[in-house]
C-alpha cells in the first residue's frame, strides 16, 4: 500500500529532477516508488520485452525491471571513511526456445532496449540447442498481478545522512573509551530494490524491497597481541526504526570490553565438549548445513563445477527416509516471516511466496524448488508447483534456486539458553559468527565464533579463545539434545550468500534457538608464527 | 557478448561532461563500461547462457575537506546531473575528513594491450560450440576406461568479459584502460559419486583455451578419483596444483597492508612497531609480485584514483619488500604509494605473479617419496589473522604420492594451514603457469601441510 507519506516523498524527488529527454523522463518515473498499480513506465518496458520474445518464438519468457537504490556510510574511529549513495537500472529478459534458456539485459530502458533484449535472448535460447538434450519444463503457476512493498515504518534511504553519519560516530567513540581498545569500524549498508516482472503466463507484479545492514568491530591491542570483536548486528529486511532500536552507541562499551577480555582469555584446550550454541551462532551453522543441502539444484548437481553438490542426494532415496539429525530438529523454509531478508510476496518468476517443512523431527522432508526444478520431485513429495525460491541479484543477472529463509523451530518446552548452561556439566558456550567453513557436499564443517565461555557444573566459569568446532553434518545434528523455545528464537542472516556462475549474492535469513550439541570437537586455531 | 564497450574518446567526452556538471572544490569520475557474455552447463545440458551490458559512471566530489560518491548506470543528462547534486549533498552533509588526500592532476601512463577480438567475438553460438567440443572430449578422455565415459556428469562454465575503465578528474587527470579476460572451466564427476574431476583455463585471449583438453583432464581425473580411501589427518608433505596455490596464495597478500601492520593488527606487524619489511620471512625461492606491464598478467595500469601503478615486488626472494600504502598512509609515513587503493589487496588492478621454476607437476610428483596431491581447494576463510591462518578443504581429485607415483585416490581433507607458514616451509616451486586473466601461480611442494579432518565430499 502506498501511503500518503509516501506520495509525498515521491514527488519530492520528482520535483529535484531536472526534465530532460524522453529518456531522461523514463529513468526517472523509474525511479519512482511503486504505487499500487505498480510503476506505468516499467509495466510497460516489461510486457514490451515479453512480447517481443514471444514474436520472436519464445515458447515462455519473463522480464524484469529492476530499480536498486543502495547506500553505504562507514566510519573508523573517529571519521567517516565512505559515504556513497548509488543506483542501478536495467531489464533482464529469459526466454525458452524450444526447451532451452536464453538470457539478456541492458541499461538501455527504453523500448527500443527492452526489444532488443528479448530478442537476444530468443538468439542465445537458439544457441543453445545444439547442445540441450533434456527440454526446460516448467511447474505451472497461476497468473498474478498487484504490488508489495516491505512493511517498514522508515525508509532508510530517506533518513538523513547527518544521522547515520551521527550514529556510527556515537557507537564509535563510546567504544574507544574502553581501556586497551584502540580501533572501531562501524557501518550501514542500506538498500531499496524495487523490481516489476511481466511473464507470459499472464503475471505482472510489482515489488519493493527495503533491507538494512548495521555493523560494527572493533579492536583491541595487547603486548604483541591483537583481538577483534564482531557484534552479530543481524541485516533485516526491515526499516531504519531497527537500526535504532539496535542503540549501537549505548552497547558499543559492552561490545568493546568484550574484544579488550579476549587479550586475556585462556586459550582453549582441544578435546569434545558439550557445544551450547547461541543463536547468534547457530543462524550461520544452519545455513550451511541445512540450507545450502537441500537446494534441489545442488542435489542435482546443477552446482557441481562451484558453490557443490549435495549430500542429501538422491532425492528417492531421501526424500521421507534420510535420519538428518535429532528428534527435536524441526526445519522450516519460508519467504514469508516477518522482518526477514528473504520475505516477498511473489518470487522472480512469480510465485507466491509460502512456508514448508525441509526437515520434520530429525527426517528429510522435502527440497528448495524453482519451477523448472519442482518437477523433477513432483512425484517424490506430490507438490507441482514451485516452492518458490527463485531469486536474481540484479536486473543483469538471471534468476535461479536461491536459499529461502531456514529456520530451526523452537522445542516445546520454553526454555532459555541460562537453562541450557544449567544443564551442562562440561562445555562451551559460543556466541556470533566467526570462522566459516564446509565442504562441498556440506559434510565436514568447521565454524568458529566471537566469544567463547567455559561451561563448568552448569555454570559459566571463564572466558576462553582461539576456539573452532569441527563436525560431519548428520552427526552433528544428531546429537543436538536440547534446544530453547520461543522466547528465545531469534533472527540472524547475511546479505552476501554466494552462488552461481557468474556469482550471485542473495539476502537470507536464519531463525533459531540457542540448543546443545554433544561431545563435538574443538580445536585450537592458535599458531605461532 | 555484446559488442558496446566504450572507446576512449567516448569516455573521455562522458567524463567531461559530468566533470562541467560539478560546482565541488575536486570531483573524480570513475567510469566502468562492460559487457558480458557466458554460458552454464551441468548434466550435459546447457542450463542458463546469456548476454549483458552495463555501463557504470562513479563521481566523487570533495567540498570544504568533505568527501562521498554516488554510483549510477543512468547516463543522460538529467540522472547524470541528479547523481553530480547527490553527491555534492553527500559531501556537505558529511563531516570533514582528516585523511584526505587531493585529487590527482595528469598523470603519465604507459598503454597496456589487453583486448583480444577472439574475446569480444566469443557469442552465444560459439560459446555453446565450445560446450558441445568440451563435453564430447569429456566423454571420451583416451585411455583405459573403467567405466562407460558416456554416463560422466559434465558441469562448466565459460564466461567472456570485455571491460572499458576509465578515471578524470577536475584537476585533468584522464585515465583509460580496455581489457578482456575469458574463463572456461569444467567439474566432471563418476555416476556412482565416487570420483570428481576439475581442470580450468583463462586470460585475457580466447586462443590460449582448449576447450576439449580440459574437458579430458576433468573426466581422467573423475575416473582416476573414483573410490578413495582415508587416510589419517595429519601433517604431510603436498603438492598443490597452480590452480590451488592460486586458491591460497591470494589469502596472504590480503594481509599485505602497511597500515595493519604499522597498527599492530597484522602478521606483518613487528614486535615493538613498525612493519617487517626488510626481514626475511618465507623461503628464499619465493618472489611475489604485481607487475600490469608483465606480459603474463596484463594488468590496469592505474587505480581508482588514476594514480599510475607500476611493478611492485612485495616477497623477493623470501625478504618482505613492500607492503600496500594508500595514497594517504603513504604520505604519513613517507614512502611512495603502491596504489591499488591500499586498503587491503584484493583483486588489484595490476594483477598477481608468484615466479618459481621450471618443474611440471609430474617431475614434483616422480621426486616425492610419499605425499599428497591436491587439484584445488574449496571455501577458503580466514581463522587468525595474527598468523593468517585459513581453512579450507581439497576437491575434485586428492590423490596420494607414494615413491614418486601417484598411487591411490583419497578422501578429502579440511586443512587448517597459513600460506605464510607454508611458503616458509617450501620443499620446491614449479613452473608458473596462467590461472586466470591477471594470475600466474606455479605449483607448490610444501612441507609438513596439515590436514585436520577428513571429508565425505566427493
Amino acid at each position: 500500500m502506498t501511503s500518503r507519506r509516501d506520495f509525498l516523498r515521491t514527488t519530492a524527488l520528482g520535483a529535484v529532477a531536472v526534465a530532460g529527454t524522453a529518456h531522461a523522463a523514463r529513468a526517472e518515473s523509474l525511479l519512482r516508488k511503486s504505487n499500487d498499480s505498480g510503476d506505468p513506465m516499467a509495466n510497460e518496458l516489461a510486457l514490451a520485452a515479453i512480447q517481443a520474445a514471444k514474436d520472436a518464438g519464445a515458447s515462455y519468457s519473463d522480464a524484469r525491471v529492476g530499480r536498486y537504490r543502495r547506500q553505504f556510510v562507514a566510519a573508523r574511529e573517529h571519521q567517516i571513511t565512505g559515504v556513497s549513495d548509488s543506483e542501478s537500472f536495467g531489464i533482464g529478459v529469459r526466454a525458452v526456445v524450444n526447451g532451452a534458456w536464453g538470457f539478456a539485459a541492458t541499461r538501455d530502458v527504453s523500448r527500443a532496449g527492452a526489444v532488443r533484449v528479448a530478442q537476444e535472448a530468443v538468439q542465445v535460447a537458439r544457441a543453445a540447442r545444439s547442445v540441450q538434450r533434456t527440454p526446460v519444463v516448467l511447474a505451472p503457476t497461476p497468473a498474478v498481478t498487484g504490488t508489495w512493498r516491505t512493511p517498514v515504518q522508515q525508509d532508510p534511504i530517506d533518513i538523513a545522512i547527518e544521522d547515520k553519519v551521527a550514529l556510527l560516530l556515537a557507537a564509535n567513540e563510546a567504544a574507544l573509551k574502553v581501556p586497551g581498545v584502540r580501533f572501531a569500524n562501524s557501518g550501514l549498508a542500506l538498500l531499496r530494490e524495487e523490481k516489476t516482472l511481466a511473464t507470459t503466463d499472464g503475471t505482472l507484479v510489482t515489488q519493493t524491497f527495503i533491507r538494512v545492514g548495521p555493523s560494527f568491530t572493533v579492536t583491541a591491542i595487547g603486548d604483541g597481541d591483537f583481538q577483534s570483536y564482531t557484534e552479530e548486528l543481524a541485516p533485516r529486511g526491515s526499516g531504519w526504526e531497527y537500526v535504532t532500536s539496535l542503540d549501537m552507541p549505548g552497547n558499543a562499551p559492552k561490545w568493546a570490553a568484550l574484544a579488550a577480555e579476549k587479550l586475556t582469555a585462556r586459550s582453549v584446550e582441544v578435546g569434545r565438549y558439550d557445544l551450547i550454541l547461541d543463536p547468534t551462532n547457530l543462524w550461520l551453522t544452519i545455513h550451511e548445513s541445512i540450507g545450502h543441502p537441500t537446494e534441489l539444484d545442488r542435489a542435482r548437481g546443477y552446482e557441481a563445477n562451484y558453490a557443490g553438490t549435495s549430500f542429501v542426494a538422491p532425492p528417492e532415496k531421501m526424500m521421507g527416509k534420510l535420519k538428518y539429525g535429532s528428534r527435536l530438529m524441526n526445519i522450516q523454509a519460508d519467504r514469508v516471516q516477518n522482518d526477514s531478508l528473504s520475505r516477498c510476496a511473489w518470487d522472480d518468476e512469480g510465485v507466491a511466496a509460502e512456508s514448508w517443512m525441509l526437515i520434520k523431527d530429525g527426517i528429510f522432508h522435502d527440497y528448495q524448488t524453482v519451477r523448472d526444478q519442482a518437477p523433477a520431485i513432483a512425484s517424490l513429495n506430490g507438490v507441482n508447483h514451485s516452492h518458490g525460491c527463485s531469486f536474481a541479484d540484479s536486473w543483469d543477472s538471471v534468476q535461479f534456486q536461491r536459499m529461502p529463509n531456514v529456520s530451526l523451530l523452537p522445542g516445546e518446552r520454553d526454555s532459555t539458553i541460562d537453562d541450557i548452561i544449567a544443564d551442562t556439566d562440561r562445555g562451551i558456550v559460543i556466541k556470533n559468527r566467526g570462522s566459516w567453513s564446509i565442504d562441498q557436499q556440506r559434510y565436514n564443517f568447521q565454524f568458529s565464533g566471537q566469544v567463547f565461555y567455559e561451561v563448568r557444573k552448569g555454570k559459566i566459569t571463564g572466558m576462553l579463545k582461539d576456539v573452532a568446532y569441527q563436525a560431519r553434518t548428520p552427526d552433528f545434528w544428531g546429537s543436538m539434545d536440547m534446544i530453547g523455545g520461543k522466547r528465545s528464537y531469534w533472527l540472524g542472516g547475511t546479505f552476501s550468500d554466494g552462488k552461481g556462475q557468474p556469482g550471485q549474492s542473495s539476502s537470507v535469513s536464519h531463525g533459531c534457538v540457542p540448543a546443545r550439541f554433544r561431545q563435538v570437537n574443538i580445536i585450537n586455531t592458535a599458531r605461532s608464527v | 557478448m555484446p559488442d558496446t564497450l566504450m572507446n576512449r574518446e567516448n569516455m573521455q567526452a562522458l567524463a567531461k561532461r559530468v566533470l562541467a556538471m560539478s560546482t565541488a572544490d575536486e570531483t573524480r569520475v570513475n567510469i566502468s563500461s562492460d559487457a558480458s557474455g557466458n554460458t552454464r552447463f551441468a548434466a550435459g545440458d546447457i542450463t542458463t547462457s546469456g548476454d549483458t551490458d552495463n555501463t557504470v559512471i562513479s563521481i566523487t566530489s570533495t567540498v570544504d575537506g568533505r568527501r562521498a560518491s554516488t554510483t549510477t548506470n543512468l547516463i543522460d543528462d538529467a540522472s547524470l546531473k541528479r547523481a553530480v547534486d547527490t553527491a555534492l549533498r553527500l559531501a556537505k552533509l558529511s563531516p570533514r575528513d582528516p585523511e584526505l588526500v587531493p585529487e590527482l592532476g595528469p598523470q603519465q601512463y604507459r598503454d597496456v594491450s589487453a583486448s583480444n577480438s577472439d574475446v569480444s567475438s566469443l557469442n552465444a553460438t560459439a560459446r555453446a560450440h565450445a560446450v558441445e567440443q568440451l563435453i564430447s572430449a569429456a566423454r571420451s578422455p583416451g585411455g583405459a576406461m573403467p567405466i562407460d565415459p558416456a554416463s560422466l556428469f559434465v558441469a562448466g562454465f565459460l564466461e567472456a568479459n570485455g571491460t572499458a575503465s576509465g578515471v578524470a578528474t577536475s584537476k585533468g587527470l584522464f585515465a583509460y584502460h580496455a581489457s578482456t579476460d575469458v574463463s572456461l572451466s569444467c567439474t566432471a564427476r563418476t555416476p556412482d559419486g565416487t570420483g570428481s574431476g576439475y581442470a580450468s583455463s583463462g586470460g585475457r585471449s580466447w586462443t590460449s583455451i582448449d576447450p576439449s583438453a580440459l574437458g579430458r583432464r576433468a573426466a581422467q581425473k573423475a575416473l582416476a578419483s573414483r573410490n578413495p580411501v582415508a587416510i589419517e589427518p595429519g601433517r604431510y608433505t603436498v603438492i598443490l596444483e597452480p590452480r590451488a596455490v592460486a586458491d591460497f596464495i591470494p589469502g596472504l597478500v590480503g594481509s599485505l597492508n602497511a597500515r595493519s601492520a604499522d597498527e599492530g593488527r597484522s602478521a606483518f606487524s613487528r614486535k615493538g612497531g613498525g612493519t617487517k619489511i626488510g626481514e626475511k620471512i618465507v623461503d628464499e625461492r619465493v618472489t611475489l609480485l604485481s607487475d600490469p606491464f608483465d606480459p603474463d598478467l596484463l594488468g590496469q595500469p592505474f587505480d581508482a584514483d588514476g594514480l599510475p601503478l607500476k611493478r611492485v615486488v612485495w616477497i623477493e626472494n623470501g625478504v618482505l619488500k613492500n607492503l600496500a600504502y594508500s595514497r594517504f598512509w603513504a604520505q604519513k609515513q613517507g614512502v611512495e604509494p603502491t596504489g591499488g587503493g591500499g586498503g587491503g589487496f584484493g583483486r588489484n588492478p595490476a594483477g598477481l605473479k608468484l615466479t618459481g621454476g621450471s618443474k611440471s607437476v609430474d617431475q614434483l610428483v616422480a621426486e616425492t617419496q610419499r605425499g599428497v596431491l591436491v587439484t584445488h581447494f574449496f571455501y577458503i576463510r580466514s581463522l587468525d589473522q595474527r598468523t593468517v591462518l585459513l581453512t579450507g578443504l581439497t576437491r575434485d581429485g586428492t590423490f596420494l604420492i607414494e615413491n614418486g607415483k601417484i598411487s591411490k585416490s583419497i578422501k578429502n581433507f579440511r586443512w587448517n594451514d597459513s600460506p605464510l607458514l607454508s611458503l616458509a616451509r617450501l620443499a620446491d616451486i614449479g613452473k608458473p603457469e596462467p590461472i586466470e586473466a591477471g594470475l600466474v601461480m606455479p605449483a607448490l611442494k610444501i612441507n609438513d601441510f596439515t590436514f585436520s579432518s577428513l571429508s565425505d565430499a566427493v
